[in-house]
Formats: C-alpha cells, structure tokens, sequence
C-alpha cells in the first residue's frame, strides 16, 4: 500500500502558488492539498488557471512564487522528467502518443525491455497486453496496433496506461473523459477507484459534472486564478452545477420562425461508404437531430461522408431536393453544407493564422473584389461573428492557437456560420469545453434550428444529446438501429440502440 | 490543449466588437508584409556591411560595387521568391537550378532561330512553365511527394538541356535581348528592376488576396484546408506552375546578361540558395508561415556575403563552406525563434 508516508499529511500540498503570463494573472496565491487516495476535483471555466495548475505540477512550468510540498517534503521540478520520477503525472486532454509507433512501444517509450540494445518484442507485447488487460481493454486494442490508428477515446486509455505503469503517487487528469463515451467513462471510473484503493493521489479535471461529483471526494473551484473554496462532494450544490448545464427546457425555449425554403433540408438514401452500411434519414429544415452512439459506431464515417470528405460507395445526398455530388467538401459546401470536425486541432484550426483568418477562411469569395480580400467588410464580419459567439480574444489578428478550446471551437464555429449554410454538422462540438461556453453552443444550436437551419449534432454525451435535439438517431457498427423524438426519450432507450449487437449476441450484425 | 494565455478581458455582451477592433496597424495581412523577425535579419544586414566596409574600405561600399550586388543578386532573388511560395504552401521545389537552365537554352535557342527577342522571352517563359507543369502533375495527379519528385526533375530537365543543345552553350547575338540583362534604364540595371516588380506583385498577391490566404491555410493545415473547402490540388499545380514561369523570367534575365544559354546555369546551386534565402528570411520548411520581404532580406543577405568574400579574395571552398553554414545557421536561427513564443 503506497501512503503517504507521514501519517496524517497530505500526500500532496501546493502552498501559495502563484504564476503570471504577459497580460495575465493565470494564477494567484492558490493553495491545495490532496490526500493519498483520494479524489480532488478541479473545477472552473476555461481560463480559471486549471491548466496552469497542472503544467506546474508536472514541471512544464515553474510558478513564480510558492512551493509544493511532496509527502511533506519541498519538491521542486525543473523539468517534465523530475516530476514523473518524483512520482507526479500529468495526462493532458490531447493524448501524446507517437503516430507511428504500435501501442506497446508508446506505453514503453524509452524503456523497451531487452538486453543491451535489443529489444524483447516478445516481452513488450505481453507487458503491453497486461498492462491493457488489467483494466480490461485487451480485446479492443492490442499492442501492435499503431497509434495514429487508434479513435481519440484509444488513444486516452493508453497514454494513461503509458502514465500507470511507473508507478505514481499523485496523478492528474486533465480532461479525461472529453473525447470518452458515456460506457467508456465509467470504465475510467472503474480505473481510477482502483488506484485510490492503491492509495494514489488524484486530481481531476473535468467539465462534465456528474462524473465529478460522483468520482471525487471533493471538489475545487478556481475562478479567474484564485481558489474560490474547496467543497466536499458530498454536500455539493449539485442542482446549480447541473442546471448550468442546459437541460431540456431550451429544447422548447426558442419559437421557430418560417424560415424554411422547403420542408426537407437535407436526405440521405442508403449511403455506402467506409465505416457507413446502407444509411438513410433525413433532416428538416429548422430541425436539429441528434446522433447518439459509443465511439466508434460509425457517425464521425457518416458526417464526412456526407460532407464529401471521404469517398462514398453508393448512396444519394440531396439538399433541398437536389441532389449533391459527393466527391469534395467544396461541392458539399457549394450545395449549402457546413462542417465542424471532431478534432478541432488537426481537422479545423490554423493555429499560426489570427482569428480574423480562421473565421474568413470559408469565405474568401464572397469578401472578395476582383481577388483582392476586402478587409473592411472582412473585418465586419468577423468582428459581428465574433461578438455573436463571444469569443474571448484580445484583438482578431490574435493566432488562434493562443486561444483556449472553448474559444477555439466558437472561431470554427463562426466560420460556417459566415457562411449562412442549410445544414450544420457538428460533430463533438463541445469536447472539451467549459460549462459556461457549452450553454453558449447549445443556445446558439438552438437559435440556428429556428433560424431554419438544419443541424446534425453528433455527441457522445446522452445528456446533451437529449437536451439539444428534437430527434434522436442512433447508430452502432455503421448502420442506423433507431430514430426516436427527443421528447420523452431516456438514456436508457437511446443506450439500448447503441448497443443493440453487444445485447442480443447477434454475431451477423457485424461492423465493418 | 487549453492553455493559461487567456486574455484578461471578457467579452460580456454584444459590445465586445468595440474591445476587439484591433489597433489598424501591423494586423493580419500586414504582419505577413513584415514581421517582427525580419527586423532581426536587417540588423544582421547591418551589422554585414559594417564588418565588411571596415574589412575591405574603400572597395565594398562604393555605389557601383552595391549595384553589382543588387544584379547578382536578381536572378537569385527571383528564384527565392518562387521557392517562398512554393515553401508556404507546404511543398518545395529543389528542381528550380535546372529548370532556369532549360529556360536558358530554350529561350537562346528561339533568339536564335526567329531572330526575335519577344520570341525568345516567351520561349523562356512557357519552358519555364511547362517544366513547373511537369512538377506540378507529378506532385498532383501522381500523388508523389514533392521533394522527391523535384529531386527527380532535376535530371530530367538537366537532361533535356544538355540534349538539345548537345551539351553546348547557346550564344545569343540578339541586342535587345541581352539589354533584358544588362540594360539599365535612368541607371538602375533592368534585371533590378524587374526583381522589384516582381516582388511588389508576389507580396500584394500573398499578403492581399484570397487565393494567397489559401496558401498560407494550406500550408499550415492541409487537412483543415481541404474541409474549408481549399482545392488543394488546384492550387499545388497552379504554385508549382507559378515557379517555373519565374525561374523562366530569371532564366531570361540571366541569358541577357550572359549573352549565352548555358545547360546548367552559372549558378547550380541556385535551388541552395533561394531555400537559404527563403529559411533565413523566416519560411517555414512545414509550410504555413514566411514572406517575401523576409526572403528578400535573405538574398541580400547572401548577396552582400557572397560579394564580401570575393572582395576580401575569400578562397572559393571556404566560400562554399561558408554558404553552408550559412543555411544552418538560419534553420537553427527559426527553431529558434519558434521555441521563444
């Protein structure tokens, strides 16, 4: 049993840390503790110096004032390195794995087992399989699969395997279940109850509420860089936190207008395509539908496809009644489509461009006169999108990469909305993302539906899911098992359908 | 990943647009006119001529010898420029020596046979531009990675020279023609001016239009600009295109001036040099980031090197040498400058 080995004290103490960027307080005068094998959780909007927090615990950062104490002991981390030999781990919410390396050699990098120079690929691959197997992931991932194959939600699991395996006294988690669907969370849960009982120390970073209330033992709420109180979980205001997160009222909160140009803004006709097996719906004009899924069941495969991205086998796509060639995502978008990816960092933003460039993207040519970018009227308009979403940002000419996630998907955001399209994809748009800037997207989903928009929101949060849609369509291994109305649908139905071939045994419902 | 660099002002309401009106200044498209770190290469450019002139006085800042640096450097500056380009959007161009010196014959060869000197730079340029045709498809329709296919055009268009000229040089009598290299007009050499016209276009043409915005987003997202819709391909063929015409242009220039086609160039490592160029005026080797004032900078920079060293009667090798480090310095120069933000 690994206790902190002076009974009584914390395992884990930050006195006092403080740390400031230019134009920025990211942290001020903020003082924890946490226990061995105890949960505390970290709460605050994006900007509240959450992350801040974990760099400098994981010797990314140095505070510029303050110290940390380890098992009463002053630590003080120059580098990533001493603080993981100390026994501190951070995992971040983007998994840093090595594309181009199978699982096993990123859960071992830099420590392979053999002799000498030559590595025991033997005993990699049972360490590794072990390793997955502890917590039951053995089936779903071996260790020769390589990284850059692995679904974002993959690729979290083994970066903490990677993070689990040297034995650590106080971990991390920054966001970890972002990109997790709601059976894999309780899977992280599973995980992370088993290394309290080892008596390790956990922080834990999330946005997603109900988890944390659940997992942890008590709850911090920074705001603005300072602490505002340490809550115990138990007693914790879980209405108001909750509430926060938008429920089902907004669903009927905004009226609709007759913005429609025709009733059926975009159909779907048994679409073929890699990872999509005979699709079809439809989605009426000012109608957001929902599709609800575990990672994995094919509706990342089916918005690209429709979108034009990847290549589509057979099928039919029409946007108010004309059909629409699927061969690039500028035909999709010349039809009327819009379409935010998943992983807004490599499939969306251009980090080194300014806001102003990232939002106008996708709409150099109407902004422009004989080629030439008119940057009056860019200027007005990204400046009138911006001020719509909110989007925090010193100035448009500021680099997008600065800015933080909730940000940066609300600049992505605004660029499909300069472009007024019928129908929105949106494909895990609030991954990642502060309370606060999520009730902005479901508002703002939910004023484009009555603006007469169609918009398919893909997420793997059944309660946002449910919350924001009208209509709920459910997909496993590529194919659709069942639609249902938003109004009166439970988690339950919608996870029955998303599971339909794991329940009923039925071994020729097969995926891809 | 979020990070902590969140901006002490909130947006609370509609009024944020009035908070990010951005001071009119050196903003988007002006900061890819001139960024920060060009500053840097003008003090070096500075601090060049000063070592120089204290180390051969009286010879290096004469206006004549200045001047002489400026024509040097013209056809480089016009090849740097293209490879900028070619560098911004992701890809690169190692084949830009060999196909100045197709141009070259091409352009000799047509003076030659017709008599007439538009003839002749229009010969040059389609050369030029059916070589970078070549590139271009290679890379586009063949799915080839551009290093490697350039790699490749280098023998091809090398060999195609020395094919139809039968490995000789292409004298060319034509007066008018040769003024293109050595004329000068109110006493600045024509190949000078030409340089600078060129580089007004390329930079309002990048810093100022969509399609040159385009290049920046493809460059620093492929896949990103692919799903906003950029025709990658498109655009590939048209820069790769666009390289050869001004290696076309700055193979006429250099016939001019040298009276002659000549197979291989008088300069081979021409391709070197305009990547020196292109990296130390802040071109990103990925792609996504660099401008043509900074690549300008570069070519003088060279320039005024390569002009010392003749001055101060520098052995060649060690010119050489010196050139090499040159390019390493200017990589480790922007990694550099990448870590510090």
């Amino acid at each position: 049993m690994n206790e902190s080995s002076i009974p009584g004290r914390p395992l884990l103490e930050v006195h006092a840390i403080s740390k400031a960027f230019p134009n920025v307080q990211a942290l001020a005068d903020v003082s924890l503790e946490v226990s061995a094998g105890e949960v505390l959780a970290l709460i605050g909007e994006n900007g509240a110096g959450k992350s801040t927090l974990l760099r400098i615990l994981n010797g990314d950062y140095q505070a510029d004032s303050g110290e940390i104490l380890l098992d009463g002991k002053l630590a003080k981390f120059a580098s990533p390195r001493e603080a993981h030999t100390a026994g501190i781990r951070v995992i971040y919410q983007e998994p840093e794995l090595v594309p181009g390396l199978n699982v096993a050699e990123n859960i071992y990098v830099g420590e392979l087992p053999g002799r000498g120079h030559f590595v025991d690929w033997r005993r990699l691959n049972d360490e590794a399989y072990a390793r997955l197997a502890e917590f039951g992931f053995e089936r779903e991932i071996s260790p020769t699969t390589l990284a850059e194959q692995l679904t974002p939600a993959q690729r979290q699991l083994v970066e903490i395997l990677k993070a689990l395996k040297q034995g650590v006294r106080v971990l991390a988690l920054d966001e970890p279940m972002s990109s997790l669907s709601d059976e894999e969370a309780q899977r992280l849960f599973k995980i992370v109850q088993g290394l309290r009982g080892q008596g390790v120390g956990i922080i834990y970073v999330s946005h997603r509420l109900r988890e944390v209330l659940r997992i942890a033992q008590r709850v911090a709420v920074l705001r603005d860089g300072k602490l505002m109180g340490v809550v115990p979980a138990a007693e914790c205001c879980e209405d108001e936190l909750v509430k926060l997160m938008v429920g089902r009222k907004l669903a009927e909160v905004v009226a609709r207008e007759d913005n429609c140009r025709s009733d059926v803004v975009l159909s779907v006709e048994h679409l073929n395509a890699p990872g999509v097996h005979d699709v079809s719906f439809e989605v009426k004009c000012g109608e957001v539908v929902g599709f609800a899924g575990l990672v994995g069941a094919g509706r990342t495969e089916l918005a690209k496809a429709i979108f034009g991205a990847t290549k589509v086998t057979s099928g039919q796509v029409g946007v108010e009644g004309k059909p629409v060639s699927l061969h690039s995502p500028a035909q999709a978008m010349a039809a009327g489509m819009g379409y935010a990816g998943e992983d807004r960092k490599n499939e969306s933003l251009f980090p080194i461009l300014s806001v102003r460039e990232n939002v106008s993207i996708a709409i150099l040519e109407r902004l422009r006169r004989l080629r030439f970018v008119d940057r009056k009227r860019e200027n007005e308009l990204v400046t009138s999108l911006v001020g719509k979403l909110r989007v925090k940002t010193p100035s448009l000419s500021q680099e997008v990469g600065k800015l933080s996630g909730g940000n940066q998907q609300k600049v992505v955001l605004a660029r499909w909305l300069a472009r007024e399209p019928r129908l929105l994809i949106l494909d895990e748009p609030t991954r990642g993302i502060d309370v606060g800037a999520k009730a902005e997207i479901y508002q703002l989903v939910r004023q484009l539906a009555a603006d007469g928009i169609g918009v398919i929101f893909i997420s793997s949060e059944l309660t946002e899911v449910l919350g924001v849609s009208d209509r709920i369509v459910v997909m496993q291994g590529g194919r659709i098992t069942g639609e249902m109305p938003a109004d009166g649908a439970t988690e339950e139905a919608v996870l029955r359908l998303a599971m339909v071939d794991h329940l009923n045994g039925d071994a020729t419902a097969s995926a891809n | 990943m979020s990070d902590a660099l969140k901006p002490s002002q909130a947006a609370s309401s509609g009024s944020a647009s009035a908070n990010t009106m951005p001071r009119q200044g050196l903003q988007g498209a002006g900061r890819r006119i001139l960024r920060f770190e060009s500053l840097g290469l003008i003090v070096a450019l500075i601090i060049l001529f000063v070592l120089i002139s204290l180390l051969a006085p009286g010879k290096f800042l004469r206006p004549v010898n200045m001047m002489n640096i400026a024509l040097a450097i013209s056809v480089t500056g016009l090849v740097a420029m293209a490879e900028t380009i070619v560098m911004i959007s992701g890809g690169l161009d190692v084949s830009v020596s060999a196909i100045v010196g197709l141009a070259s014959v091409a352009a000799a060869l047509v003076v030659r046979g017709t008599g007439s000197w538009v003839l002749g730079v229009m010969g040059g340029l389609a050369m030029g531009l059916a070589a970078g045709a070549l590139n271009g498809g290679l890379i586009t329709k063949g799915r080839m990675n551009p290093v490697i296919t350039t790699l490749a055009t280098i023998s091809v268009f090398s060999g195609f020279a020395y094919l139809i000229t039968q490995g000789q040089a292409v004298g060319v009598s034509n007066d008018t023609f040769n003024a293109i290299g050595n004329g000068r007009v109110a006493g600045i050499p024509i190949p000078v001016m030409i340089l600078v016209l060129v580089a007004a276009v390329l930079i309002i043409f990048l810093a100022r239009t969509d399609i040159g915005r385009s290049i920046y987003a493809m460059g620093g997202n492929p896949v990103a600009a692919r799903l906003a819709g950029i025709n990658l391909n498109r655009y590939k063929m048209g820069i790769y295109l666009l390289s050869g015409l001004v290696c076309g242009l700055a193979a006429v220039i250099s016939t001019g001036r040298t009276n002659s086609g000549i197979p291989t160039t008088t300069q081979t490592d021409l391709n070197f040099q305009a990547i020196t160029a292109a990296v130390l005026g802040g071109t990103a080797l990925a792609g996504g980031k660099g401008t043509i004032v900074g690549t300008l900078l570069g070519v003088v920079i060279i320039g005024t090197l390569n002009n010392g060293m003749i001055i101060l009667g520098v052995p060649v090798f060690y010119q050489m040498l010196g050139r090499g480090f040159l390019l390493i310095f200017a990589v480790l120069l922007q990694e550099w400058q990448m870590r510090r933000r």
